[in-house]
């Protein structure tokens, strides 16, 4: 017998109809025909700014949302039909989520929600105990929630979602906000997770790149609610090899100079950023010999040049490649799609 | 990690049990970790009555009107705890994220809303016998319960008329934002005046009184005076075993319409997006 797919998505849209008096505010294409299928024993990464269609897709998949169009199955499921088919085999964690009770103890909320699952108490209390001890959280096992860090809480919020053992976790921005240690350890943790289940399905949305490439099997790249692209991040960073990327550090550029380095014959794509008393720019050329024709600009228009490093790919550098522009650009220009 | 074995999970009637008993854990222990709280939700809804208790021995009221108004504050409790612990709750579950884990795991929205009334009516009842023994003391009120087991059938139909009336707000109000708030603000004071809570509800105007009957507390604190006053017989609006009936009819017609409500609010929500705060 084939084996179904952990997830798969057929032309799913979503369009969200503002509430409130009509005519005051357009509908808005958060999903926009996604297709995506993603195999059993995958940790598949979607990968996007921030208002891309990252959660919402999450929602539609964890049953929290109907899609306007298309279809969506979960471990063999329609999510839109079959819910209480899906819920059982799914769990999610959020970035950035409070959920439980302040007033309860770590193990008390890992307790409650494990009961939501039909889980018996004794096989619950030793569940959440191992897990506690392998993400550095059995110590306080005991304290109540309201007192634990923002980093401590995540890691329990974690550990909800791995508690049940589902067949497919939806980890939605898992370490959004998060200091670097408490992001490595949840990491970490999950790396271990699928190392030892690699029949389990991890679906990651996330909008730090390092994180995709570290983690992810997979990744898809999505902007304005569509699939740009999908491959394995190897390959997705390797079709830009082709195409030099390079650093540079100037002396502070305006905007009319940044304007005419980008359109220096050859120049693929250019993303900038402010350093201390510098601009960073990040430059794609179509080829290496492009570089001399940016010098002479730089030195027509009297630009300092302090470091130049020539660099690998990276699946940031996929994403301007795609868009054009960099995800935190998209994140503050990009107006929502309005139908 | 690896030596953790794939655990078993109950499912059906077993799973409906585990989630009710685990979501009104919360509230009984939540109650126990409180309790320089539990001193506010007793003295000051005491002090309020005192105010009562003062008019009505000025005017020279009969002594058993002091006995409605500890009676009314105690059971006041319940309705303030339904409105602001269960109506409410399904919306302050969905503000601080938890509504959506409750919609996405394999248990009964309404075995949630069940554990929510239990625990409820387990920490708002020790709230209420502070209330009532504190209250007495201090007033001087003398109960004389005629028949204990017809006070607490009262007491228990009252308590499931009150939070299936809950459980039903709570599902209606599951689609709204801040207006659940407002609309449970607003549905906090009529009340007062409406169910009788510190005066005898046959000084209304049937139709008022009849009208009064939809809010269980109304019959309820009827009942009871009835039960457990001197004067409660006479100054009582229907009688108890009538006013038990009503209970009993409004407790099914609540649940029931709770249940109905909550599987087609569901439904509504994740066509229009409702069941999570923003979109991403």
């Amino acid at each position: 017998m084939a084996q179904h797919l952990a997830i798969e998505t057929e032309r799913v849209g979503r369009i969200y109809k503002p509430r409130g008096r009509k005519g005051d505010r357009q509908p808005r294409v958060a999903l926009d025909q996604v297709t995506l299928s993603v195999r059993p024993g995958e940790i598949f990464g979607l990968l996007g700014p921030n208002g891309a269609g990252k959660t919402t897709l999450i929602k539609i998949l964890t049953t929290l949302l109907m899609p306007s169009s298309g279809t969506a199955r979960v471990a063999g499921f329609d999510v839109v039909h079959q819910a209480h088919e899906v819920r059982p085999r799914i769990n999610m964690v959020s970035g950035g989520e409070t959920s439980g009770y302040g007033l309860l103890t770590v193990r008390e909320n890992l307790w409650m929600f494990a009961q939501f699952y039909g889980m018996a108490n004794g096989v619950a209390n030793e569940r959440i105990r191992q897990l506690l001890d392998i993400v550095k959280l059995g110590d306080r096992i005991s304290t109540k929630a309201s007192e634990l860090s923002t980093g401590l809480r995540q890691k329990m919020n974690v550990v909800r979602g791995f508690l049940t053992d589902p067949d497919v976790l939806f980890l939605d921005e898992p370490t959004l906000g998060l200091d670097v240690g408490a992001a490595r350890d949840i990491r970490t943790f999950i790396h271990r997770w699928m190392r030892e289940h690699p029949e389990r399905t991890v679906l990651l949305t996330t909008h730090y790149m390092i994180e995709a490439d570290e983690l992810c099997d997979r990744v898809a790249i999505i902007n304005a609610g569509r699939v740009l692209t999908c491959d394995v991040p190897g390959r997705l960073k390797q079709g830009l090899r082709r195409h030099p990327i390079f650093t540079l550090e100037t002396t502070i550029l305006m905007e009319a100079e940044l304007a005419s380095l980008a359109s220096v014959p050859g120049v693929r794509s250019v993303t900038h950023r402010e350093g201390e008393g510098r601009t960073i720019l990040e430059l794609t050329l179509a080829e290496e010999q492009v570089l001399g024709a940016i010098f002479a600009e730089m030195q027509l228009r009297g630009i300092g040049l302090i470091t130049l490093t020539k660099r690998e790919p990276t699946l940031e550098d996929v994403f301007v490649d795609l868009v054009g522009r960099s995800m935190e650009d998209v994140e503050h220009v990009e107006p929502a799609a309005a139908v | 990690m690896s030596n953790l074995p794939r655990p078993s999970k109950d499912t059906g009637w077993r799973l409906f049990v585990r989630t009710m008993v685990a979501r009104a854990y919360p509230r009984v222990i939540g109650q126990q970790r409180q309790r320089w709280w539990m001193f506010f939700e007793v003295t000051l809804p005491l002090v309020g009555l005192s105010a009562y208790v003062f008019v009505y021995r000025a005017i020279g009221a009969p002594a058993d009107f002091v006995g409605f108004v500890i009676l009314g504050g105690a059971m006041s409790a319940f309705w303030l705890n339904v409105l602001w612990a269960m109506a409410n709750q399904l919306y302050s579950e969905k503000q601080t994220g938890n509504l959506p884990l409750y919609i996405i795991a394999p248990n009964s929205l309404m075995a949630i809303l069940l554990g929510m009334a239990l625990g409820g009516m387990f920490a708002t009842a020790l709230r209420a016998a502070a209330i009532l023994l504190l209250g007495s003391w201090l007033f001087d009120v003398k109960f004389t319960i005629t028949d204990g087991w017809t006070l607490a059938g009262v007491f228990v139909l009252a308590l499931c008329a009150l939070y299936g009336m809950g459980m039903m707000c709570a599902s209606l109000f599951l689609l709204y934002g801040r207006e659940a708030w407002h609309l449970v603000h607003a549905a906090q004071e009529p009340v007062y005046l409406v169910s009788g809570l510190y005066f005898p509800i046959n000084t209304l105007p049937h139709v008022v009184a009849i009208a009064a009957s939809i809010i269980p507390l109304t019959l309820a604190l009827d009942a009871i005076r009835q039960l457990v006053l001197p004067s409660g017989a006479a100054d009582g609006w229907l009688p108890v075993r009538v006013e038990m009936g009503v209970l009993l009819l409004l407790a099914f017609v609540f649940t029931a319409a709770a249940r109905v409500l909550l599987t087609y609010m569901e439904r509504l929500a994740r066509r229009e997006g409702r069941l999570t705060e923003a979109h991403g």
